[in-house]
């Protein structure tokens, strides 16, 4: 093991999930900085000295023009070069909420054939038609090349969104999607965890029920739920029935993403 | 010439937004809506080719759902258009950001005057609506005409109109001059100018003003400075902000003769003197974490060796009664500002709100210029839902009190939370200093007319006449920036102090600083303004918001701004820190104003009012008939006052930063009201903060003294409930009361006076026998409306906000009961308190006869609450309880229910054996709504160390959950009063005002 893996937080503008997003990655072992977007801009070549890169939730100005649409903009007008370079490095992209939404509206995701800085699919509003903040059940695919969820069967998150439907006219790249395993998590069912398209348990009315997608490498991936807020077990809504029934967590369930992701940049 | 871009959904892309307003629009004003489709459209006022056109046309556009033109796109089928802009100097959020995206698809900085202005397009598929009913869509649904600009059109009209290419930019000419106020005529034209100004003041402070400028000393003083004769518009008004209610509560400070009901007559010098900050010095005698109390923008407790809390709540009633959505947006972006300029400057950590409002369901005539309830509260929630989530600050209390006497002023409550290193660069933060030749900085929005005479504003009654620039919309991604910004400046110890701009702008918050120092030298020239056209004692006054005042030593000055810039903050120089005892205000090279400091804040003459207090008689309803209770119960679990309020809560963020412990709502399904609410103090260990409130503006109508009484401990009841340790706990008052001062248009003005002394009167009492000290508070004094010539006024209102801290959060104990099996016990003795309870006022109603709520309303015996906490402290240290819930409105019958609800746990109680004074009737055991009181669980085991820990106090074992899911409750002579399944009660617990 050498030193610790060095992670990059961008902040500013109206993002607002940096302190508990810099926990989940300090507890799983990396070693965070928080730039503000201003300073990296000044400097893009910064870039260069992180393995892994986060972009968090929040209202990036204030999601006036879309939710993640401006700041999408200004990255892809100031960062591109950068950030090609830092995907072809092979290192780790990970997108929550806001920071999912701006992954889309950049192309990072889905990612499909290198194509990184085309948009393809869309982050819309939710079919219920407001913001909403409550939790859900995470089911995760198995199959699903994502760095983060390796291992990952089922977990409760919460979701805090007003824009979380994925959405695409085309269904061939959809399947296309699916077919490439580029699905990585969904809604599902409390109870059984299969996908589920109705409300509560899908709060968006999300496409195939899709709750996260990541690129074909696996590297870079984004979700609309929240694991940096589950980060404690009293963070779970039912933590003192989980305590009197013996399932109380030792840590946050939402902490498994960060430790498969510091696991990987420790070996890679 | 501005370009016009309109952007729309593709088809086969769901547009939410068009839904809600079809839902809504045919919901609420029952008009025949087939289907709308919304559309944005931008209009850019800045030179492009054509080629630019194009990419900011697709820079704009999300290529995947939407489609858009330069132009005009392609409608869909319609019969009525509805466009809603913004009137000029209205906050364009949407638009601000677009020019940020303007500018970096241009590729170049912009002008000033090159800028993007948005509008909302509704095209609306209803071939029998007329044009008057589309019309009223617009104006009742759409577009708040202080705010908006509305635009109707038929299909026809719409395809023989050009496309709007107007934009509402301002183009006043700049009028910098200052104007002499002419105040030596009679008194009559004294009343007049204070009134056509807005200046609220009365004919002695008038005079008061007169006589100071009319001195030798004053006069001489101004010659020198070349300044007119009479005092300036700058003067004037710059006095009048200071010595408004609003920021002077000249009604807490008056001197009050009170007469008692028995003539007994009591000479009061200042309520606030002597009852809050009263009762506060006396409680700190014996405790010793309070910091900073009553001084600050907001009280400071301690919290740790590391951390001290910062509480501040708000109210912002007036301009949520004009434009909810902003007034409120406001109100909750604006409260955060408080800590964020308390001692060197708080992080924020979770925000609290709350709403007084009339029924959304409200079918009685509305005075004209009045919004429907429904209408306010939606605005209200959205406002508070937006201002807070894009904040990233976390709610962790709300709740809503309907009653039809808040349809004239809604009162909207806001709060925030902060922490506070105890110390900041090796000084104890909550100390402030400003020196003479330190830098005056103003940081954060720019100015323009919005907010103008706010302060004042809000000390008078809302009138049709009310001024349009009082609204304000909230940017809170500017504040963000603010925000981060300033913590930063703070750490890397590069200011000396802060205050915020709230009421009264500059005028206030450099007056406050100023007086630390002993004077200002302020230039309005250099204030960064929105556009042209601000007069100087506009500038002064505005109160557009996201603005903060900082004073930064000399050396500082550079690094500061240095640091601004590269956070892309707007921050400018605006004077210097003076300790020449004058406040001294240029514009450019001129002088516009000079007042001594002094006269500022120590010139207002204080009242002389008199309250008198004679005991209402309201009777009570008739005994309900019969002995089956489940209806009732069912209904009063159903009324808007007990129900569920979860529908709107979602919409509000409430897990942001990743602490919450014990969220708002909990149980098997979230869904039951908690007691209070835990979150951590940060991530480092298991320490915590509860939170919780009482309020009942019901039992005033009895007696406010009572209603203060019973709220302080619900709120303290609340924390004890959930964790909470005697002693530790502190209190935030805000009082919001009708016109208490006796003149023509308030002839009971010293009744509703006397209410005002009788609640502080409790709030000494009850505050000093808990020691549950208030840190910070606020009253707003004149919530009334007359408008259509009708007067409606509100009930006298205590929000009482309660703080602990929390050792360790894993011993928090939650209202919902956990196993089949466990013990109930209620604690705490049931009264016949039923007067202004949840329970009369229901029956009063069903009766015919609404205005019949009266009895005994709930009293308080502070000995034996005091007692009751101690023994529950014990056993949650102890572990004993498994769940506990505090009943308030709706009494045992609803606390059983809601707990029983929380668990998916059946309860079988049998009244019997309730511990109660006296002889009481089966309803009186239900519903009375008696203070100090808990519904408990224990699990068998610890039955006997529990029922120790009370042995001598009231408390007794009344039933046990059940794995049946029935809640049945048994009467004093043996028969079933309340039987159901709980699945129907959870149903109308969530019903009324689901979806709503």
């Amino acid at each position: 093991m050498g030193s610790k893996p060095s992670v990059l937080i961008i902040t500013g503008y109206g993002v607002n999930c940096e302190a508990e997003s810099r926990v989940a990655w300090e507890l799983a072992g990396a070693e965070v900085q928080l730039v503000h977007l201003h300073d990296l801009l000044d400097a893009p070549d910064r870039l260069r000295d992180f393995k892994a890169l986060m972009f968090i939730g929040g209202f990036s100005f204030g999601d006036h023009m879309g939710s993640g649409h401006v700041l999408a903009l200004r990255i892809r007008h100031h960062l591109r070069e950068e950030l090609e370079r830092f995907i072809a490095g092979g290192h780790l992209i990970l997108g929550v909420c806001n920071g999912f939404q701006v992954m889309v509206k950049l192309g990072l995701l889905p990612g499909l054939d290198n194509q990184y800085f085309t948009q393809t699919v869309a982050l819309m509003q939710n079919d219920c038609g407001t913001f909403q903040n409550f939790w859900v059940t995470l089911g995760f695919e198995p199959q699903s090349p994502c760095i983060f969820t390796r291992g990952l069967t089922r977990m409760p998150l919460p979701i805090r969104h007003g824009e979380g439907k994925i959405f695409t006219r085309d269904k061939s790249l959809l399947e296309r999607i699916e077919a490439g395993h580029g699905v990585a998590c969904r809604y599902g069912d409390p109870a059984t965890g299969a996908p589920v398209m109705t409300f509560p348990d899908n709060p968006n009315g999300s496409l195939n029920a899709i709750a996260g997608l990541c690129d074909p490498t696996g590297r870079i991936f984004g979700l609309m739920p929240h694991p940096e807020a589950y980060l404690f077990p009293e963070n779970h809504p039912q933590w003192q029935r989980q305590k009197l029934d013996g399932t109380l967590p030792e840590e946050g369930l939402g902490l498994k993403l960060f430790r498969n992701a510091v696991g990987y940049l420790d070996n890679h | 010439m501005p370009y016009r871009i309109e952007i729309g959904l593709k088809r086969g892309a769901h547009d939410a937004r068009g839904h809600g307003v079809k839902a809504k629009a045919r919901q609420i004003l029952n008009l025949p809506i087939r289907s709308v489709q919304t559309r944005t459209v931008y209009k850019v006022d800045a030179p492009m080719a054509r080629s630019e056109l194009k990419a900011v046309r697709q820079a704009f556009t999300d290529p995947v759902i939407e489609t858009s033109a330069a132009g005009r796109l392609r409608p869909p089928r319609f019969d009525w258009l509805i466009e809603v802009g913004f009137k000029p100097g209205v906050t364009d959020n949407v638009g601000r950001t677009a020019r940020v995206a303007l500018s970096d698809v241009l590729d170049r900085a912009l002008d000033p005057g090159e800028d993007v202005y948005t509008s909302l397009q509704y095209f609306i598929r209803a071939p029998e609506m007329s044009r008057e009913q589309a019309r009223q869509l617009g104006t009742d649904l759409l577009a708040n005409p202080l705010i908006h600009s509305l635009q109707v059109f038929s299909a026809d009209e719409w395809r023989t109109h050009p496309a709007d290419d107007s934009v509402p930019a301002i183009h006043d000419k700049p009028e910098p001059e200052a104007q002499p106020f002419d105040l030596q005529g009679t008194d009559a034209d004294l009343v007049r100018i204070s009134r056509e100004h807005i200046l609220s003041l009365n004919i002695e402070e008038m005079r008061t003003i007169r006589d100071y400028f009319n001195s030798p000393d004053v006069r001489a003083a101004r010659q020198a400075l070349h300044l007119p004769e009479q005092p300036t518009d700058v003067e004037v008004e710059c006095v009048a902000q200071s010595w408004s209610e609003h920021c002077c509560h000249k009604i807490f400070a008056a001197r009050i003769r009170y007469v008692d009901e028995q003539g007994r007559e009591q000479i009061i010098n200042s309520l606030f003197d002597t009852f809050v900050k009263g009762a506060t010095r006396k409680i700190a005698e014996s405790v010793p974490w309070l910091v900073s109390v009553f001084t600050d923008n907001a009280g400071i407790i301690r919290f740790n060796e590391r951390l001290n809390l910062v509480y501040k709540v708000e109210t912002h009633n007036s301009p949520s009664a004009l434009d909810p959505y902003g007034g409120a947006m406001t109100g909750i972006v604006g409260v955060n500002r408080d800590p964020m300029g308390t001692g060197m400057g708080a992080a924020l950590l979770c925000n609290v709100w709350g709403y007084c409002l009339g029924s959304p369901f409200y079918k009685g005539h509305l005075p004209e210029g009045l919004m429907h309830p429904r209408r306010i509260r939606d605005g209200v929630h959205l406002g508070v839902i937006e201002g807070g989530n894009q904040s990233g600050i976390p709610w962790a209390r709300g709740w809503e009190v309907f009653a039809d006497r808040f349809i004239g002023k809604p009162l909207v409550f806001c709060g925030t939370v902060g922490t506070l290193p105890v110390k900041v660069n090796g000084r104890p933060s909550e100390e402030k200093v400003v020196l003479p030749g330190d830098a005056m900085v103003m940081v954060g929005g720019r100015i323009g007319k919005d907010g103008i005479h706010g302060a004042t504003f809000s000390s008078e009654e809302l009138r049709t006449e009310s001024p349009v620039q009082a609204v304000q919309i909230g940017d809170p991604i500017t504040q963000r920036k603010m925000y981060e910004f300033l913590l930063e400046a703070r750490d890397l110890g590069l200011y000396r102090c802060i205050t915020d701009n709230g009421a009264g702008g500059l005028s206030c918050s450099i007056g406050e600083m100023g007086r630390m120092s002993g004077g200002a030298d302020l230039d309005l020239a250099r204030a960064p303004l929105k556009y042209q056209g601000l007069k100087p004692w506009e500038i002064l006054l505005s109160e557009a918001q996201e603005r903060m005042t900082l004073a930064v030593a000399p050396d500082n000055v550079k690094d500061f701004l240095t640091l601004a810039q590269r956070r892309d903050v707007d921050a400018n120089v605006l004077g210097t820190f003076t300790d020449s005892g004058v406040f001294l205000i240029r514009y450019g090279e001129r002088v516009v104003g000079r007042l001594d400091m002094n006269f500022l804040y120590k010139g207002c003459p204080v009242m002389d009012l008199e309250a008198r207090w004679t005991p209402p008689d309201i009777p009570g309803p008739a005994p309900m008939r019969g002995g089956n209770r489940t209806r009732a119960l069912r209904n009063l679990l159903g009324s808007l006052n007990v129900c569920s309020k979860e529908f709107k809560s979602r919409q509000y963020d409430g897990e942001v930063k990743g602490l919450s412990v014990v969220k708002p709502y909990g149980g098997v399904f979230s869904d039951m009201p908690s007691d209070a609410t835990i979150l951590r103090i940060d991530y480092a260990g298991q320490e915590g903060i509860l939170l919780a409130e009482g309020i009942n503006p019901f039992y005033s109508d009895i007696d406010t003294y009572w209603m203060m009484a019973s709220v302080i401990d619900e709120a303290v009841r609340r924390i004890i409930s959930a964790g909470g340790t005697l002693g530790l706990i502190a209190g935030l008052d805000n009082f919001c009361w009708p016109d208490p001062v006796e003149s023509e248009k308030t002839p009971d003005g010293q009744y509703k006076l006397a209410q005002l002394v009788r609640a502080n009167q409790a709030l000494y009492d009850i505050t000093t026998a808990y020691r549950v000290p208030c840190i910070s508070g606020k009253d707003s004094c004149k919530n009334d409306s007359t408008r259509g010539g009708r007067k409606i006024s509100i009930p006298p209102t205590v929000l009482f906000s309660t703080i602990a801290p929390m050792g360790d959060i894993r011993q928090a104990v939650t209202m919902d009961m956990k196993r089949a099996g466990d013990l109930i016990y209620v604690i705490g003795l049931t009264r016949n308190e039923l007067g202004a309870s949840a329970f009369h006022r229901m029956a009063a109603e069903q009766q015919g006869t609404p205005e019949r709520y009266g009895g005994i309303v709930p009293h308080l015996d502070a000995p034996g609450a005091l007692a009751l906490y101690t023994a529950m402290n014990l056993a949650i240290a102890r572990g004993l309880l498994r769940s506990s819930h505090t009943p308030t409105r709706g009494g045992l019958a609803v606390a059983i229910t809601l707990s029983a609800l929380g668990g998916n746990l059946g309860a079988h109680i049998d009244l019997t054996l309730v511990p109660a004074a006296g002889a009481l009737t089966d309803d009186a055991l239900l519903f009375s709504e008696s203070n100090s009181r808990f519904v408990v669980t224990v699990a068998p085991e610890n039955a006997g160390d529990f029922e120790t820990l009370f042995a001598n106090l009231p408390c007794a074992r009344v039933g046990e959950t059940t794995p049946d899911a029935q809640l049945i409750i048994t009467g004093q002579k043996g028969h079933t009063l309340i039987q159901s399944e709980l699945n129907s009660l959870r149903k109308v617990f969530k019903g009324t005002l689901h979806g709503i």
